[in-house]
C-alpha cells in the first residue's frame, strides 16, 4: 500500500527539508492566490464587455440598459462639471454623513441596549415582546412618517438610518451576551470580578464576534436607510440624483448613482475588516493544508 | 498532614441539601443529607459516579449557587456569596481565550484592585512556578492542553486561596501528562497547605493525593463512606501506584465504590 503510494508519487520518495517544504507552500499559495485574482478579473471583463458590446450592436437597449462607457461619461462628467444638484461630492458627502451618522449611533445604541438585555432577564422577558412587535415593521414604511416629523433634511435620514442598523446590532448583542460561556463568568467571578468587571472582561469580548458580524452588514443598511430617505424626500444625497435620473429616463445616471453606492460600501466593508482582524488576533488562524 | 490550625474547620457541609427543580415544575433532587468537613490545610479527595452530584457539591461551596437546606461554612462561617478566599480550578479550562497568558494570570489580582504592577510582578513569578516564563504572550489556543492547565493553576493560585477546589482538573489530560500535573500541584499544596477539595471519577487520583477520600452514592448523592488515606508525604505519583499500602486502599475503596458506580449504570441504562 505504501510502496504503492510512493511510486504513484515519486516526488514524496526522498525526504524534504523544511526549507523545501516551506518555499513548495508559498509557491502553492501564490499560485492559488494568482488563480482567484485571475478568474475574478476575468469574470469581471467579460460581463462588462459583454455589456458594452450588447449595448453597441443593438442586442439590448442602450436607452434602458445604459452602457458601461456611457456610465463612465457620466461618472467622469458629475466628477468635473457637478450634477444637477450641485457638486457631485457634496452629494456624495450628504449621503455619507446622513449613514455614517446614523450607523454610529445605532451601533452604539443597539450594543449598548443589547447588552443590557442580555445581562438583565427579568428586563429582556418584559421587553421581548415589544421588540418583536416593533422588529416586525419593515424599516423603509417609516420613512414617510420620519421625513413628516423632522423635514426634508439630515435628521429624517439619519433616524432611518438609526433604526435600520439598531435591530441587527440589537440582537447580534443581545444573542453574544446569551451564548456567552457560563463557566467563563463562573471563572471570573471567584477570581474576584464584580459584576461590571464580568461584563466588560468577559461578555463583552464574549460577543463581540458577534457584534462585528453585525457592523458589517449594518453599515448597508445604514446606506440603504439613507438612500430611500432620500427618494421619498430630500434635497441632495445620491438617492436624490436616482431619483432625478428616473424622473429624466436617464439610465446612465441612475446606474452611475449605484456604482458610487456599491464602491463606498465596499470601501466601508473594507475598513470594518481592517478594525476586526485587529481587535480579534486571539483567534485562532486557519492552518493551510498544502497538497 | 493535617495541620489542624485553630481547629475550626475549613469547609463544612451540614446536612446539605440541594434540589434543581426544572421549568415545569419537575424535581430533581442531587444532593441529600450530605455531610462533609474539610480541616484546615486538609486535602480531601471526593469520588462518585458520573451525574451523582460533585459538581454541584462544588458549586456550594464557591457560593455560586444555595443549598436548599442544610448549612455551607467556610472556616466556621455560613457562605453567603462568592468568597475570595475560594479558588476554584474547573474541567475543562476556563482561560479567557481573547486574553494572551499572562492576562489571563493577571486577572484575578486586577479584579481584586490591586495594581497593573503588582499583578504584572505575581503572575510572572506564578507562572515561572509552572514553568511558562517562555509563553506569556502565547494566547490559549497556541498551548497544548497540559499547558492550558498549567495556566489555570497559576491563574488560581496567583489569588493565594486559602481554599482552592477542583472539579476532575486533570481528566482531559493524557495519563503522563496527568502525573506530571499531580507532582506540580502536591509541590504547590505543600508549599501554601492550603484546603482542598478535588473532585475526581479516578479513584486511583483520588488515593495518589488525598488525606481523605470521600465515596458518594449514585444520585441524589451522599456521603457513603470516608477513607483515610495514611500514606507518607511527601508522595511521588508517579512512584506510588507500585506501593502496596497503595494498592490496598484502591482495591478496599473500589469495592465500596463500585456498587454506586454499577447501580449508575443500571439507571442510565434503564432510563434509556
Ligand atoms: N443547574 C442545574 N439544573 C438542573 N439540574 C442540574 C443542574 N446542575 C446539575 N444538575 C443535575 O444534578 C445532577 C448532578 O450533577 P453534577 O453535580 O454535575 O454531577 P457530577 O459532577 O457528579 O457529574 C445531575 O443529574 C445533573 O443533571
Ligand atoms: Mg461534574
Amino acid at each position: 500500500m505504501v510502496e504503492a503510494v510512493l511510486q504513484s508519487n515519486p516526488e514524496y520518495q526522498k525526504a524534504l527539508a523544511d526549507q523545501e517544504i516551506e518555499a513548495r507552500a508559498q509557491r502553492a499559495i501564490r499560485k492559488r492566490r494568482l488563480a482567484v485574482r485571475g478568474w475574478q478579473i476575468g469574470i469581471f471583463v467579460a460581463i462588462f464587455g459583454l455589456w458594452e458590446l450588447g449595448a453597441d450592436t443593438g442586442w439590448i437597449d442602450p436607452f434602458f440598459y445604459a452602457s458601461p462607457s456611457a456610465v463612465i461619461e457620466r461618472l467622469v462628467d458629475w466628477a468635473q462639471n457637478g450634477t444637477t444638484e450641485g457638486s457631485l461630492w457634496f452629494n456624495l458627502w450628504v449621503t455619507m454623513e446622513e449613514a455614517l451618522i446614523g450607523f454610529v449611533i445605532g451601533s452604539i445604541t443597539g450594543v449598548i441596549v443589547g447588552i443590557a438585555l442580555g445581562r438583565n432577564p427579568m428586563l429582556s422577558d418584559i421587553l421581548s415582546v415589544y421588540i418583536k412587535a416593533f422588529n416586525s415593521i419593515p424599516r423603509v414604511v417609516l420613512a414617510p412618517i420620519f421625513i413628516m416629523i423632522l423635514g426634508l433634511g439630515l435628521a429624517s435620514k439619519v433616524a432611518l438610518a438609526f433604526i435600520m442598523v439598531f435591530f441587527v446590532v440589537f440582537a447580534n448583542a443581545f444573542q453574544g451576551v446569551r451564548e456567552a460561556d457560563r463557566d467563563l463568568i463562573a471563572n471570573a467571578k471567584i477570581l474576584g470580578a464584580s459584576d461590571w468587571q464580568v461584563t466588560r472582561s468577559v461578555i463583552v469580548p464574549s460577543a463581540m464576534s458577534w457584534i462585528f458580524a453585525s457592523l458589517h452588514i449594518s453599515f448597508g443598511f445604514a446606506i440603504i436607510g439613507a438612500i430611500v430617505g432620500e427618494f421619498v424626500g430630500a434635497r441632495f444625497g445620491i438617492g436624490q440624483l436616482i431619483s432625478i435620473a428616473k424622473g429624466t429616463f436617464d439610465s446612465a445616471g441612475m446606474f452611475a448613482a449605484i456604482i458610487l453606492v456599491m464602491v463606498i460600501t465596499l470601501f466601508a466593508e473594507w475598513i470594518m475588516t481592517l478594525i476586526e482582524n485587529r481587535l480579534a488576533k486571539w483567534r485562532p488562524q486557519q492552518s493551510i493544508d498544502v497538497q | 498532614m493535617q495541620a489542624d490550625k485553630g481547629g475550626v474547620p475549613a469547609i463544612e457541609l451540614v446536612d446539605v441539601t440541594r434540589r434543581f427543580v426544572s421549568p415545569t415544575g419537575k424535581n430533581l433532587t442531587a444532593l441529600r443529607d450530605f455531610d462533609m468537613s474539610v480541616a484546615q490545610g486538609e486535602f480531601a479527595a471526593v469520588v462518585g459516579p458520573t451525574g451523582c452530584g460533585k459538581s454541584t457539591t462544588l458549586n456550594l461551596v464557591t457560593g455560586l449557587a444555595r443549598p436548599t437546606s442544610g448549612e455551607v461554612r467556610l472556616m466556621g462561617a455560613p457562605v453567603s456569596g462568592i468568597d475570595p478566599r475560594v479558588g476554584f480550578v474547573f474541567q475543562k479550562d476556563a482561560l479567557f481565550p481573547w486574553k494572551n497568558v499572562i492576562d489571563n494570570v493577571m486577572a484575578g489580582p486586577l479584579f481584586r484592585g490591586k495594581s497593573t504592577a503588582e499583578a504584572e510582578r505575581l503572575a510572572k513569578d506564578w507562572l515561572t512556578r509552572v514553568g511558562l516564563s517562555k509563553f506569556l504572550h502565547h494566547y490559549p489556543h497556541q498551548l497544548s492542553g497540559g499547558m492550558r492547565k498549567r495556566v489555570s493553576l497559576a491563574q488560581t493560585f496567583v489569588n493565594e486561596p486559602e481554599i482552592l477546589l477542583m472539579d476532575e482538573p486533570f481528566s482531559a489530560l493524557d495519563v503522563q501528562t496527568r502525573t506530571v500535573m499531580h507532582e506540580e500541584l502536591l509541590n504547590l499544596w505543600s508549599e501554601r497547605q492550603a484546603s482542598v477539595v478535588f473532585v475526581t471519577h479516578d479513584l486511583e487520583e483520588a488515593v495518589a493525593l488525598a488525606d481523605k477520600v470521600y465515596v458518594l452514592t449514585a444520585g441524589p448523592a451522599t456521603v457513603k463512606s470516608v477513607y483515610k488515606i495514611d500514606l507518607p508525604r511527601p508522595r511521588v505519583v508517579s512512584e506510588i501506584r507500585y506501593d502496596p499500602a497503595f494498592v490496598k486502599y484502591c482495591r478496599t475503596i473500589w469495592d465500596d465504590l463500585r456498587e454506586e458506580v454499577e447501580t449508575s449504570y443500571r439507571r442510565a441504562n434503564e432510563a434509556a
